[in-house]
């Protein structure tokens, strides 16, 4: 499946411009892009944390991904 | 009032947004940017946001918040771009009837806030920069 991924934050440096179009292979699931994504960049595990959210909502691993759906990749925040 | 902004947030027009004739307390937060971190001078900030969700989950929180405390009225502003020294990145008001409350939902506020709002801090300095909280 492909789709535009939004990027923010230390992910543009280590990815690349928002939105950045991806492919994930196999499983259309949250915690399976984690994984392809953490693979292809090791330096995402480096990082205090990472999220995904699905439309603007937390995603779990179990987070189903659909043709359509907002993807956004979400490094530690640090609002405030 | 719960909104992300480029222009320079206002204090008064927050604290005006939460007044009510049922408030005894008004309490407000103001965050200030501060000229250093971890003993190195900071030149300036810029501040990133994934605004729809950003607003969304400061929504959250607030939900939260006033099934907590008896809130009246609450507002929660949070500036994006650039920073300079002494500007201000967020305002929270709250309004309650009694004080301790507003001093409690408020201080809950601006601790959620920093652990989920997708909001992104950028600390520039002489010699480059860094994104906050990014690494351990």
């Amino acid at each position: 499946m492909v789709f535009q991924l939004l990027l923010f934050g230390i992910t543009k440096d280590i990815i690349g411009n928002s939105p950045f179009e991806y492919k994930l292979e196999g499983e259309n699931t949250a915690g399976n892009l984690m994984l392809q994504l953490s693979s292809q960049y090791p330096v995402l595990k480096e990082l205090n944390s990472i999220a995904l959210a699905v439309n603007g909502e937390y995603a779990t691993n179990e987070t189903r991904i659909h043709e359509g759906d907002e993807i956004a990749l979400i490094p530690p925040v640090s609002g405030g | 009032m719960i909104r992300l902004q480029e222009d320079k947030i206002n204090v008064e027009d927050v604290i005006s947004s939460v007044q009510s004739p049922d408030a005894g307390a008004i309490d407000v937060f103001i965050g200030t940017v501060r000229n250093q971190t971890k003993n190195k001078a900071v030149i300036h900030l810029e501040f990133e946001a994934y605004e729809s969700m950003a607003i969304a989950e400061i929504m959250k929180i607030v939900s939260r918040a006033k099934s907590t405390w008896p809130i009246l009225n609450i507002s929660v502003v949070h500036a994006v771009g650039k920073l300079e020294i002494g500007d201000i990145p967020v305002v929270i008001a709250v309004s309650t009837a009694h004080r301790k409350a507003a001093f409690e939902a408020c201080e809950f506020v601006i601790d959620e806030l920093k652990k989920t709002v997708p909001i992104w801090k950028r600390e520039f300095f002489e010699d480059g920069d860094q994104w906050v909280s990014a690494h351990p």
